[in-house]
């Protein structure tokens, strides 16, 4: 096979590129599915707890929407698994599609998959060689995941199904993303697209889950991450539903590779548009150049935050009426939240946003390393532009964006919370309630802007900070963390409204150390080398 | 325009990274008006030297004046008066090239819309086209185009032409003869020997941080051989191969064939006119030469009698 010629040469490459990353996101993984298990087992030691527990979750359509059903109340593995084969699940979906895109258009948009191109290499070497990456990635992932959790006292087959769930969710979605990156000749598109479709079937399984059993209950085993938790990890091990993901991953990685057959090196198969001739007289400063660069990518965003919100308005207006047992009540205490059911899941879910916002937020800051590593700050910075004005066009966009995003989600749910329950008088409770968690997305976007500042190479350092303080959101309390561990999130001193009396303090001085963190930042970039 | 002037002048810099000391007691003078050639092998310090040039990367030390301020200091204010045009084009990629000229025009504080018309039928740009679909060349010249669409008096131009096919390398140095014409000020990084003897009144090569050489192209070439071929009447004179500053005197019948320093020509040719010259082809040193003298691997000619010995080196080893 000469047109697969060079892919052994590429995929120890690929291996070498992200001989850091990959272990790391492998890493946080297998703790944090380990993590789950051990804090689980300890919460319900008996059968009877976990009946409840697992009753609970099954009988509030909120829970399942969000994290999928326990199909097996009396397993342990099966309520301590609940969430990480949901949300879980998303996470190593974006991770599939963030290093297939890396590894295949990033690569050709960069001009390097040109380099290879020209070698001894086959028209197929590159996108074999990136998927054979991501493939590795997932099988690894999965036998760590399944080896971790039986180390933790839950039985064998079940943990290594959970493990395999898992990895088929991440070779489901590296197959979408392999086509994704052979529509467009953008990266950024690339991962949009395929992030779109994960968004997508998301929702076709919450809505295939909380179906009545007469309705579209189908919808599940159209949704990738539906078939990982139809494989029913600790609830009958269906291992059959894995040869669904395999054959869906298998169809979709020919198709790409038929894509490629079809198009030339450098092009896509949507066709490239022309730009106007001129510029809009409205491009002439630094925050308009940021705006321009960020505005397609804040648009998709807030359409997923608006789409969220208005999903969490609608299935949040049932939870009341199914969650009046007190061990219904304790599960949704454990899982972070407090007070009035309602109020208590609405909290915890904008809750969640805000750290997605967040995410956000960093992101959008980081476009000015990547516009100064790619040498495109280069040419700004010649003009008559310092360079607070330049960086700050960038930081002004995600601030702006993180509000937006907040505004999107609260609107979302609040219009449909307030229609659900004829009375539209909810509408600003929860919009103020999704507003509140701003100042502390806004201090990982001061974050970030420090160390973009004080240690450029170190710039990511912001998606550590956010993983630590999801980490400690999400299992501090059920790993039984001092507080003042937990009182390091920013996210764990915004007020969990609606539902509770807001108190400003903390926002006010959430919102000074987003500042401080943001000014100490600028501060150090007028003095340090443009690279 | 102020004539006469310096445009921009730099003493003893030096800028390490870790530990690598990229420029390392440098100085360069440019007068304002004139087209200055900043020559020097790969990694020899031009880009560096060009990033201090505009404020990106600061010095560890040594003085640098540029149009008169600080461009640390006054990096703002002094970008208004120059244009830059990196060795390595990046675009945006979901820009338009069209929108990109714009877009650095106004940055700087405008672009000449009638120059820009020109320019773009001139350097034959579609303009229309995406960043990311642009080829290296295209690149540059849209790079090029938003800093000749300016009215500012100092271009700092490095490695310009690098990527443009002949043709519009040609309208490349037209633009640049009328930018001289403008009375504006040039410094121009570049590898291509050609392009510099057509434009440059004066060049500066570094070498590993150091200024070897700066001066009129001319004067350079002074201290280097030029290559004499004579057709003689007569038989040639005995005395020919002790003349001063005469090498490599080859003798073939009544053909003479030697290099001859700068400073030994009048002597070597008023011994050839005495015994009568019938034809005579005079080859002055190549730029080639010139360059391959201070970029060779040896120490750089700061010695006396070193410079011209490089030469020889280097003729031997094309030999």
């Amino acid at each position: 096979m000469s047109s697969l010629a060079g892919t052994g040469v590429l995929v120890r490459l690929g291996l070498r590129r992200d001989r850091i990353l990959v272990p790391s996101w492998i890493a946080v993984f297998v703790l944090m599915a380990a993590s789950s298990a051990v804090a689980t087992v300890d919460l319900y030691p008996s059968v009877g707890e976990r009946m409840a527990a697992a009753d609970a979750v099954n009988r509030s359509q909120a829970l399942v929407a969000m994290y999928g059903r326990v199909y097996d109340p009396s397993s342990i593995g099966a309520i301590s698994m609940i969430k990480m084969g949901g949300i879980g699940a998303i996470f190593v979906a974006l991770l599939a599609i963030v290093l297939t895109v890396r590894h295949t258009r990033a690569d050709e948009e960069s001009g390097r998959l040109e380099l290879v191109g020209a070698a001894a290499t086959g028209r197929y070497a590159p996108l074999a060689a990136g998927l054979t990456v991501v493939a590795v990635t997932n099988v690894v992932l999965a036998l760590l995941t399944g080896l971790a959790l039986t180390a933790t006292g839950l039985p064998l087959d079940g943990s290594f199904a959970f493990g395999a769930a898992w990895g088929g969710v991440g070779l489901a979605f590296a197959a979408i993303a392999a086509v994704a990156a052979q529509l467009t000749t953008s990266a950024r598109t690339a991962t949009s697209i395929s992030s779109t479709v994960l968004a997508v079937v998301y929702v076709l399984r919450a809505v295939g889950d909380t179906a009545s059993p007469a309705g579209p209950r189908w919808l599940s085993w159209l949704s990738p991450i539906g078939w990982g938790q139809q494989f029913r990890p600790y609830a009958g091990n269906r291992w059959w539903v894995l040869l669904i993901t395999l054959a869906f991953a298998g169809v979709v990685v020919a198709g790409a590779f038929v894509l490629v057959s079809r198009r030339d090196l450098g092009t896509g198969v949507l066709p490239a548009r022309p730009g106007p001739p001129v510029a809009s007289p409205s491009l002439r400063t630094p925050l308009a150049l940021a705006w321009r660069l960020q505005r397609g990518a804040l648009l998709g965003w807030a359409v997923g935050f608006l789409l969220f919100g208005a999903v969490l308005g609608t299935i949040v207006s049932d939870i009341g009426g199914f969650l009046n047992s007190a061990s219904a009540r304790d599960f949704i205490t454990k899982l972070g939240g407090e007070k009035a059911l309602t109020d208590a899941f609405l909290a915890l879910e904008l809750g969640l946003a805000g750290i997605v916002a967040a995410a956000y937020g960093i992101q959008a800051v980081l476009r000015l390393r990547a516009e100064e590593t790619e040498l495109r700050a280069e040419p700004v910075l010649a003009g008559a532009v310092g360079r607070i004005r330049w960086a700050a066009g960038h930081v002004a966009v995600a601030v702006a964006g993180t509000t937006l995003l907040m505004a999107c989600v609260g609107a979302g749910a609040g219009l449909a919370h307030g229609a659900r329950v004829g009375n539209l008088g909810q509408t600003g409770r929860v919009f103020v309630a999704a507003l509140v968690q701003l100042p502390a997305a806004w201090v990982l976007v001061g974050i970030t802007v420090a160390a973009f500042g004080l240690a450029p190479r170190l710039a990511a350092v912001g998606w550590i900070a956010l993983t630590a303080f999801l980490l400690l959101g999400e299992f501090g309390s059920l790993l039984g963390l001092h507080q003042w561990v937990m009182d390091l999130s920013p996210f764990a001193h915004t007020p969990r409204l609606p539902g509770v009396p807001v108190s400003a303090v903390p926002l006010v001085v959430l919102t000074l150390l987003a500042v401080a963190l943001g000014a100490g930042g600028l501060a150090a970039l007028r003095r340090r080398d443009i690279a | 325009m102020i004539c006469g002037m310096t445009a921009i002048a730099v003493t003893d810099l030096v800028k390490t990274f870790g530990a690598v000391r990229a420029l390392d007691g440098l100085g360069l003078e440019v007068e304002a008006g004139e087209v200055h050639g900043f020559l020097g092998p790969n990694g020899a310090g031009k880009t560096t030297t060009l990033r201090v040039l505009l404020g990106l990367v600061r010095a560890d030390s040594g003085r640098t004046t540029l149009l008169g301020g600080d461009p640390w200091r006054d990096a703002v204010e002094l970008h208004r008066r120059l244009a830059y045009v990196p060795g390595d084009v990046a675009l945006w990629p979901n820009l338009a090239g069209g929108e990109v000229i714009d877009l650095l025009g106004r940055l700087r504080g405008g672009t000449n819309a009638r120059r820009r018309a020109e320019l773009i039928e001139r350097f034959d740009l579609d303009p229309t086209k995406k960043g990311r679909a642009y080829s290296k060349g295209n690149r540059q010249k849209v790079a090029l185009i938003a800093a000749l669409a300016s009215d500012v008096e100092l271009l700092l131009l490095d490695e310009p032409t690098s990527g443009l096919d002949p043709l519009m390398e040609a309208a490349f140095r037209d633009c640049i003869a009328e930018v001289r014409g403008d009375g504006r000020t040039v410094l121009l990084s570049s590898h291509i020997l050609a392009e510099v003897e057509a434009l440059c009144d004066r060049v500066t090569i570094i070498r590993a941080g150091r200024t070897v050489e700066t001066g009129a192209l001319a004067d350079l070439r002074h201290l280097t051989r030029t290559h004499v071929v004579a057709d003689l009447t007569g038989p040639p004179p005995d005395r020919l191969g002790g003349l001063p500053g005469v090498h490599d005197l080859r003798v073939d019948g009544a053909q003479v064939r030697c290099q001859v320093d700068g400073s030994g020509l009048d002597g070597l040719l008023g011994a050839l006119t005495r015994v009568g010259v019938r034809g005579l082809v005079c080859q002055p040193p190549t730029l080639e030469q010139l360059f391959l003298r201070y970029y060779g691997t040896e120490e750089g000619p700061g010695g006396t009698g070193e410079g011209p010995g490089a030469v020889r080196d280097a003729e031997a080893a094309t030999r």
